[in-house]
């Protein structure tokens, strides 16, 4: 056996025997991916379910009751009946509900008299990701119910054209669909970047990089001794998430699996290449997560556009979010989880993710240097 | 290696860590690289393995240029770190699977090496423990092992012997002389211990970033021949004496051994100047000089040309003797402490009286940290009687731990503090207030001539400064009872002196002073001492009663590090038996 491939041979079995004696790098591989992604994926939700509506009749009759009864029935309300307008907002400022509907005393007679009564809407705009749902859902229910109130009058539909949505993708428009693939991508780069990052920095902390350094062995041995064992790692974690997506969280997986592991792996390569450049800089475990969260977790959280939209983003953010392996992965993500495997969408990113990979594992490299200073 | 200096860079202050270092190392040699802490001898084996560059200066290694080939050069020897680069989570076997591997030895090999080298370090029962299971010399001895698994041409140690008990420290030079001088290897080694030059063929003598000297250890104590004394005056006590003696003209040192004091005068002056201090029945008699003796020579020598005569600290000149009248200060019967089913401490029992010096020597986890802390008050005993100062620990530990000083084996200071600051700091945390403060502040400014450095950094400092201020700090209440914890290794001699000279005084002022090492020079300072395995007391006596006890026709005249490996190997062999 050559010189070479016997000294990587020796410090890859090392770094095996390393991972089966000292729990924390498995932890770190399987471990914290499904304890993040349990709590995030049940914690996380955009939508908007059992939501405390107060509903406000001054003047109760057959028609306000077959308007408010479609709140009653639907799974998105908990609505909650107020005598005066004066209690709801109330009740509104205490936040013991999120908005209120308003029906005046009018409501009755102006329908009668044919005319489209108003109707008043007020919402909590603090919360206001709740309050745009619920706005349109109201306002959705409350066309829907006039129409069929023209309909059962026999008046025809007066408005020139009808919208009729239709969802492709995520037909149920579930936001925990699209978050969880987007979850896994965020998660996967923390522990891609913690992995390499603390095993390398527990070298030089207990100094057994000291005594690497003076042997034979070169950089790329080194390097390459951290990056194959825990790519599997890696790899071997982003499997356990994606089975407690599919199988817990019912997210469809539609997209080719051989293409989820093509991405997965070019992701590994970019996210284990952080943590071996942060591990370069930062020599002692502590510094090296904290580095790792900082530099790693906190970018792929807020610019990957897994949760805030990168187009809406001020332009300056927008071209930072290039420089975020998440932000490829996310849409690789999403698009094989939701909409399969749609090449003219994968093919750009995974170019992306691989000139990232080859960026931080050659940055890397070549801040690695045989030397203690 | 030619003019060699390395600077680092700590923030915006340079510190230099090597200074235009010149030597060469001979092949098929121990050479020793010696010198205090902080005298730069971790950089040099660090810039001759390749691991750090030189900012000026070259350093060939066989011809080979390290800089420019170190790959070649890391080919050609090995190097054990201070820490010796094992991995805890691996076992023996594993641990020395992978430096095969990484030094490419041949399979077919492997197994007739790993024979010879655990039968040398005889580890061969321990093949498949864990390496981070194994004792502080089984660990060396392993690092040892794994640097030797494809002969060197070189092999580079750094202080292979700090933490190491005196049992496993003699077994390693053991196997340094059989590689050397059997095997035909080079071997360079650094090490504090002024004692362990003795044993090389050459020695590399590195003070302050620069070599101060450099040959065989013969030629430095060749130069002393005739200069190195001990001398008894059964009228005082041996620090009364030693205190008149350092004092004298021509005295380059004096210092307390077991009950006499051993003195090297400077060159050209004869042994009767020591009349002049009109000590009454003085009794000096010739003593084969020593390599510490040739080292003090050559630092004070800098400091002579360095300095005017105006410097140094007059040790306070106190009477008031150590009798067997004296009360006992520390009291401790059948002291036992037990974690779990391990027992720490065994049922010691031992007193010091009032302006006593006295010693606990033993190796790492013999028991000796526990006692100290029990004493301290800051861990509960299991059993036995405690008392200091007449104060029971067991009931009255905060009382009687306003009585105590305590001087932590690293100094405890806040690096990024001020001198003037961690003294009041410390003042404050005894409670000292107002003017009694600012009182005690400068008291500790002055008497340990720190006021220069006032407002300096605490990290910045010298390490002899370090230890200073952390003895003005545990003095700062005045307390009776002053407890060191190996307050000197590492330090260099000058500094040491220094410091058992105040310390001497301290004890002549009637503060009973405890302390705890492995370094066997700091026992010899010591009134009485107790030697402990185990848990329990081995031998308890002076060092001159414990070196007497082991004398023999071969070994007329014992050392200290003798005595201990004697009673712990007796101890041993006893416990086989049994």
């Amino acid at each position: 056996m050559k010189g070479s491939m016997m000294r990587l041979r020796g410090l890859i079995r090392k770094e095996w025997l390393q991972i089966l004696r000292d729990p924390s790098s498995i932890a770190i591989a399987f471990v914290l991916p499904a304890i993040l992604l349990l709590l995030f994926g049940y914690g996380v939700s955009l939508d908007a379910r059992h939501v405390a509506l107060g509903l406000v009749t001054e003047n109760p009759g057959a028609a306000t009751a077959s308007f408010t009864a479609q709140f009653q029935r639907s799974p998105y309300f908990a609505p909650r009946t107020f005598l005066t307008e004066k209690a709801a907002r109330h009740a509104l400022a205490q936040e013991k509900i999120a908005g209120f509907i308003w029906l005046r005393g009018d409501f009755t007679r102006a329908l009668d008299a044919g005319k489209t009564p108003d109707i008043g809407l007020f919402l909590n705009g603090i919360d206001a990701n709740n309050a745009r749902i619920v706005e349109g859902y109201v306002q959705q229910s409350w066309a829907n119910w006039i129409a069929a109130r023209a309909a059962a009058n026999g008046i025809p539909d007066t408005s020139p054209l009808t919208v009729q949505p239709r969802i492709w993708f995520n037909p149920a428009v579930s936001s925990r669909d699209y978050l969880v693939p987007g979850l896994i991508a965020v998660i996967m780069t923390l522990t891609g970047a913690l992995l390499t990052a603390l095993v390398v920095a527990r070298e030089w902390e207990r100094g057994t990089m000291e005594a690497l350094m003076v042997t034979r062995v070169t950089m790329n041995e080194i390097m390459l001794s951290k990056l194959i064992p825990y790519f599997m790692l890696g790899l071997g974690g982003m499997a356990v998430t994606v089975l407690i997506a599919v199988f817990l969280f019912d997210v469809p997986l539609v997209g080719s699996i051989p293409m989820l592991l093509l991405a997965s792996a070019l992701f590994m390569l970019a996210s284990l290449g952080m943590g071996l450049l942060i591990s370069a800089v930062a020599k002692n475990q502590f510094v090296a997560g904290q580095i790792a969260i900082i530099a790693a977790f906190l970018p792929a959280f807020i610019l990957s556009g897994f949760v805030f939209d990168i187009s809406s983003m001020p332009a300056a953010i927008r071209v930072i979010t290039h420089a975020v392996a998440a932000r490829y992965f996310v849409a690789i993500l999403q698009t094989l989880f939701l909409a399969g495997t749609v090449r003219s969408v994968l093919l750009p990113n995974l170019l992306a993710l691989l000139a990232m990979a080859a960026f931080f594992l050659s940055a890397a490299r070549l801040v690695a240097r045989k030397r203690l200073d | 290696m030619a003019g060699v200096t390395r600077r680092f860079h700590s923030g915006d202050r340079i510190v230099t860590a090597l200074e235009d270092v010149s030597a060469d190392v001979r092949a098929g040699k121990v050479t020793g690289l010696v010198g205090p802490d902080g005298a730069g001898k971790t950089t040099l084996m660090r810039l001759i393995a390749g691991v750090l560059r030189a900012d000026a200066g070259s350093i060939h290694v066989f011809g080979i240029n390290v800089s420019a080939d170190p790959l070649s050069v890391q080919g050609m020897i090995s190097y054990m770190p201070q820490r010796f680069g094992l991995y805890e989570d691996l076992s023996v076997r594993e641990n020395l699977d992978l430096y095969a591997d990484l030094q490419a030895l041949p399979m077919s090999d492997r197994a007739g090496r790993y024979d010879e080298l655990l039968h040398m370090m005889g580890m061969a029962p321990f093949i498949d423990r864990l390496a981070g299971k194994l004792s502080g010399g089984m660990k060396q001895k392993l690092g040892l092992a794994c640097t030797l698994i494809r002969p060197p041409q070189l092999l580079l140690l750094d202080e292979p012997t700090v933490g190491v008990d005196p049992v496993s420290r003699r077994e390693l030079w053991g196997i340094v002389d059989h590689l050397v001088h059997e095997q035909g290897m080079s071997v360079f080694l650094s090490t504090a211990y002024l004692d362990e030059a003795a044993r090389c063929d050459e020695v590399l003598l590195l003070h302050e970033s620069r070599v101060i000297g450099s040959g065989p250890p013969a030629k430095f104590t060749r130069e002393m021949e005739g200069r190195s004394f001990v001398v008894r005056a059964p009228e005082h006590t041996k620090r009364e004496l030693q205190a008149a003696l350092e004092e004298l003209n021509g005295v380059t040192d004096a210092v307390v051994q077991g009950d006499a004091v051993r003195l090297v005068l400077d060159a050209g002056v004869k042994a009767d100047v020591v009349e002049a201090a009109r000590i009454p029945d003085v009794d000096i008699r010739p003593v084969p000089p020593r390599f510490e003796d040739g080292f003090i020579d050559l630092l004070k020598g800098k400091e002579r040309a360095a300095r005017t005569a105006s410097s140094g600290t007059p040790a306070p000149r106190l009477t008031g003797r150590t009798t067997d009248a004296a009360p006992v200060v520390i009291d401790v019967a059948h002291l036992t402490k037990r974690f779990g089913d391990f027992t720490a401490v065994d049922d010691i029992s031992f007193n010091v009286k009032r302006g006593e010096i006295f010693g606990l020597l033993g190796a790492n986890g013999a028991g000796k940290s526990t006692t100290f802390r029990m004493l301290c008050g800051l861990l509960p005993a299991t059993d036995g009687r405690l008392q200091v100062d007449g104060r029971d620990l067991r009931v009255a530990a905060a009382a009687a731990r306003g009585k105590l000083g305590y001087m932590a084996q690293k100094f405890s200071l806040y690096g990024d503090l001020t001198v003037a600051q961690n003294l009041r700091f410390f003042a404050a945390a005894y409670n000292l207030i107002g003017a009694r403060r600012t009182e005690r502040i400068e008291w500790a400014l002055g008497e340990f001539e720190l006021a220069p450095w006032r407002n300096a950094t605490s990290r910045d400092l010298p390490l002899g400064y370090k230890q200073r201020m952390a003895l003005a700090c545990a003095l700062m209440h005045e307390p009776d009872v002053l407890f060191l914890d190996e307050p000197t290794s590492g330090v260099d001699p000058l500094a040491r002196r220094e410091f058992w000279r105040r310390i001497n005084a301290l004890a002549e002022g009637g503060v009973t002073v405890l302390v705890t090492t492995h370094f066997m020079d700091e026992a010899e300072y010591c009134d009485r001492l107790i030697i402990m395995a185990q848990g329990k007391i081995l031998a308890e006596g002076t060092s001159e009663e414990l070196k007497r006890a082991i004398r023999t026709d071969a070994r007329p005249n014992p050392s200290m590090e003798d005595a201990f490996i004697a009673l712990i190997t007796a101890d041993e062999a006893g416990k086989a038996a049994a």
